[in-house]
């Protein structure tokens, strides 16, 4: 492969000052509001800075001082795009600490719901990501698929986008009636609707020239980072929290797990394109294995978890989303710490975009999937 | 219908009671013109935003504009008459004088080639220039300028950086274009636009058939030039946020909006005129000898605009398809690959219309008939243009491809990797599933 370094020139050219530009927090691509300080030589960017926070609720302070049911709907508004994996994360969390069984029909309605989840989001990514490289029919094509996803939500949640999804041991209430039909429609449907996308955009001459050897980050670099989730496994690293450590019901599941090679932004597209066509399997097995049976628990009307700390983490669609979570006893926890997949994904950002032109900043900050409800909290 | 067709004759009898015949025919006439082409392409500008609205929509699943009359029809002049109304905003710093005029040198220069442009035969031409080819590209050209003063005056980052893709973007694909053309000119021996179509007509063949190259090469040049996407570098949204006409709002929106639509017009009629035959379609021309000469002239006219609408399709399709070039791969794609092929092109075209030439009457060969209405070409002498003109395909191919094989773009289908798929052993469950149900 002929790769071309694109050389940084630290020596401006033509007596030039270098210029200094400001992208966001309005700006179309940066997915939010995000502010990206690009110092720039022509058009190649020799030092990028991030400003963050503008979007900061002290979402994490707020949860200290609230009982452990009524966080919940704050978690549904961290990563908004991707409310039931979120929500997960929280009641597992608390669930363990308490020490709660939650019954095995949970478990694969949640499994089934956060993967449906993690299409919708890789749906919005996959739509935005081609709007930001100028692929624009795209986004409708993806939301078609996505509103399906969010008709089940809207019908099993009440809520569309901000679903306030699961209860701490277990679920507000049962499947819907038509639930294992309307999910069975769109499991059957999709795969040819990505093989649709996939034929505008894979072996598309100008995508490939936009996103190959773009963005590149190595294995160790990424690990170094903290990457996680599609924006690490695009560096061929094998680490999937759905296989290591699996949660709801990952562990009686049959998947793989796509690996990308050379970390740029077209391995990493490879990637979660794959992901939804595993996400889809994972699905159609749960679908197909769902237990009869309770959907909750038996919980006490008060949460007291008892006093210690505790860290949960899931596969969200982003990346690694964890929750630590400090109890001391009482009905309100004393520290809740939300370890964020987007803000840390961002934090390559930088290493990524040097020496790249400002089109391929706008690409690499879609690359990362980031959302900034819960890069600023 | 006929009525109407009858109207130039009756308005001509009755302008030449009031003004001397001179007056009639050099003012009073092309000014008649000019306001007729002036109101059409208005109309073709304002309804290719529709259509461009409309066949987005059928691409991605969509109505489209739905509500402003029967199926969106009036949506264009509801548009217009938003914009006119909106409030004309000047961003502080900016230059002010040169931030108003900028707009009208885009909408200017785009508008005004169509003075040369033949829609049709006879009096569907307001000028025939005997450079009209030349003018077209003088004046087109000069819709940089619009751009860069409009980018320079804004005193905005985003719009100055638009504005120096743009100048440099289209000063790039200019060489190109005005180089592809020459192939063309070569067959029609004449720089009249009117005069190209005449030899197309006379010839009754489209130069498209000599010329695939110069066609494909003209047009993507021509996409670039009015930087459409996947060339819309200078107006990338979601980098530059809108190019060179960030700051821009209202009215003086509008008239960048309909500069830039008119120049697609324009390069969609200058491509029919020089390619396509223009208004020259087979069964036509048997009106005029059939002593309907207006029917002709209009039926000529409507030809014209079919085929520069399928063109103009054409753009529409590129635009909702493709992703967007970044800003060196389309200087690499103008200088390594469009500037080339047009320069083997004109070799190539100037080697067989000299083996043409040269054939004639060689050998009991009879190539050409006349070279005085461009070159008309008997059966022999098209059948050598067009094995030429195909052949060179594999040329430039060949060509292109021993230039640009050292380049990171160049094979990129075979660049495409697959991704591995991997069943990662199983790790303790952070949550056990519970066997029993226990409630």
């Amino acid at each position: 492969m002929h790769q071309v370094e694109i050389a940084t020139t630290r020596q401006s050219l033509m007596d030039a000052p270098e210029m200094t530009l400001n992208m966001g927090p309005q700006h179309p691509s940066t997915h939010g509001v995000l502010r990206v300080i690009l110092k720039l030589d022509g058009e190649t960017v020799i030092d990028l800075d991030c400003d963050v926070g503008y979007l900061h609720r002290g979402m994490e302070k707020i949860a200290e001082n609230r009982m452990y049911t009524m966080i919940a709907p704050y978690w549904d508004r961290l990563d908004y795009i991707a409310a039931v994996s979120n929500g997960l994360v929280w009641v597992e969390t608390v669930e363990q600490m308490m020490g709660l069984d939650v019954p095995r029909r949970a478990h694969y309605i949640r499994t089934i719901l956060t993967e449906l989840n993690r299409i919708a989001s890789h749906l919005l990514w996959l739509g935005t990501h081609a709007l930001d490289i100028g692929a624009i029919t795209i986004l409708l094509w993806a939301f078609r698929e996505r509103e399906e996803i969010l008709k089940i939500f809207e019908r099993q949640f009440g809520a569309r986008l901000t679903c306030h999804a699961w209860r701490v041991g277990g679920m507000p209430n049962d499947a819907y009636d038509d639930f294992a039909g309307d999910v069975k429609r769109f499991v059957d449907n999709f795969p040819n609707r990505l093989d649709e996308y996939e034929t505008v955009l894979s072996e598309n001459r100008i995508w490939l020239s936009r996103t190959v050897g773009i963005g590149v980050i190595s294995g160790e670099e990424a690990i170094a980072i903290g990457l996680s989730g599609p924006a690490l496994r695009g560096s061929g690293v094998a680490w999937d929290i759905r296989k290591a450590r699996p949660y709801a019901a990952y562990a009686e599941m049959d998947f793989d797990v796509p690996l990308g090679e050379n970390g740029d932004t077209y391995d990493r597209y490879l990637v979660r394109m794959e992901e939804m066509r595993q996400s889809r399997r994972i699905v159609k097995q749960a679908l197909e294995n769902l237990p009869d049976g309770p959907v909750n628990a038996k919980v006490p009307k008060l949460l007291k978890p008892p006093i210690g700390d505790y860290y949960h983490s899931i596969e969200g669609p982003k990346g690694e989303i964890g929750c630590y979570l400090v109890s001391d006893g009482t009905q309100q926890p004393w520290r809740v710490h939300v370890r964020p997949p987007s803000f840390i994904n961002l934090q390559a950002l930088k290493q990524m975009s040097i020496g790249h032109l400002v089109a391929d900043v706008v690409a690499i900050i879609g690359t990362l999937d980031i959302v900034l409800g819960e890069i600023d909290r | 219908m006929i009525a109407l067709l009858a109207a130039p004759t009756f308005i001509d009898s009755l302008l030449l009671k009031l003004f001397s015949e001179q007056t009639v025919n050099y003012v009073i006439w092309p000014f008649i013109q000019i306001g007729l082409v002036i109101v059409i392409t208005t109309g073709w500008v304002a309804y290719a935003t529709y259509l461009e609205r409309k066949i987005s929509a059928f691409m991605q699943a969509r109505l489209g504009p739905m509500r402003v009359g029967p199926w969106g029809l009036l949506q264009p002049i509801a548009d217009g008459l938003k914009l006119l109304t909106k409030e004309d905003f000047v961003p502080e710093n900016a230059d002010r004088w040169i931030f108003f005029v900028a707009p009208y040198i885009a909408v200017v220069a785009a508008f005004i080639v169509m003075a040369v442009v033949p829609f049709g035969p006879d009096w569907a031409v307001i000028t025939d220039v005997n450079i009209g080819v030349l003018f077209v590209l003088a004046v087109s050209s000069v819709g940089v300028l619009a751009l860069i003063l409009a980018g320079w005056s804004s005193n905005s980052k985003y719009a100055l950086l638009g504005a120096l893709r743009s100048s440099a973007q289209m000063v790039s694909y200019e060489v190109s274009m005005g180089l592809a053309i020459i192939g063309a000119l070569m067959f029609a021996r004449t720089l009249s636009l009117s005069g190209v179509v005449g030899a197309q007509a006379s010839n009754s063949i489209w130069f498209f058939f000599y010329q695939p190259i110069g066609f494909v090469i003209f047009l993507i040049s021509g996409i670039a030039e009015n930087n459409r996407a996947p060339f819309d570098l200078p107006e990338a949204e979601s980098e530059l946020v809108a190019g060179f006409h960030t700051e821009y709002s209202g009215f003086r929106w509008s008239l960048f909006f309909m500069a830039e639509y008119a120049a697609m017009v324009v390069v969609t009629a200058v491509a029919t005129t020089l390619y396509l035959g223009g208004w020259y379609f087979p069964f036509v021309y048997k009106l005029e000898t059939a002593g309907f000469h207006n029917i002709y002239v209009a039926l000529s006219v409507f030809v014209f605009l079919a085929k520069a609408g399928l063109l103009l399709y054409l753009y529409f399709w590129l635009r909702w398809t493709l992703p967007r070039f970044r800003y060196d791969q389309l200087m690499d794609l103008g200088w390594k690959w469009m500037l080339p092929a047009a320069l083997i092109n004109i070799v190539v075209t100037a080697i067989g219309v000299t083996l043409i030439q040269g054939l004639d009457g060689w050998g009991g060969m009879h190539t050409i008939k006349s070279i005085t209405d461009g070159l008309a070409l008997t059966l022999s002498g098209k059948a050598i243009a067009i094995v030429f003109g195909f052949g060179n395909l594999l040329l430039t191919a060949g060509i292109l491809s021993l230039i640009n094989w050292r380049s990171r773009d160049f094979n990129l289908k075979k660049q495409r990797r697959k991704i591995r798929l991997v069943d990662l052993p199983k790790g303790k469950p952070a949550v056990a599933p519970v066997a029993s149900e226990t409630v």
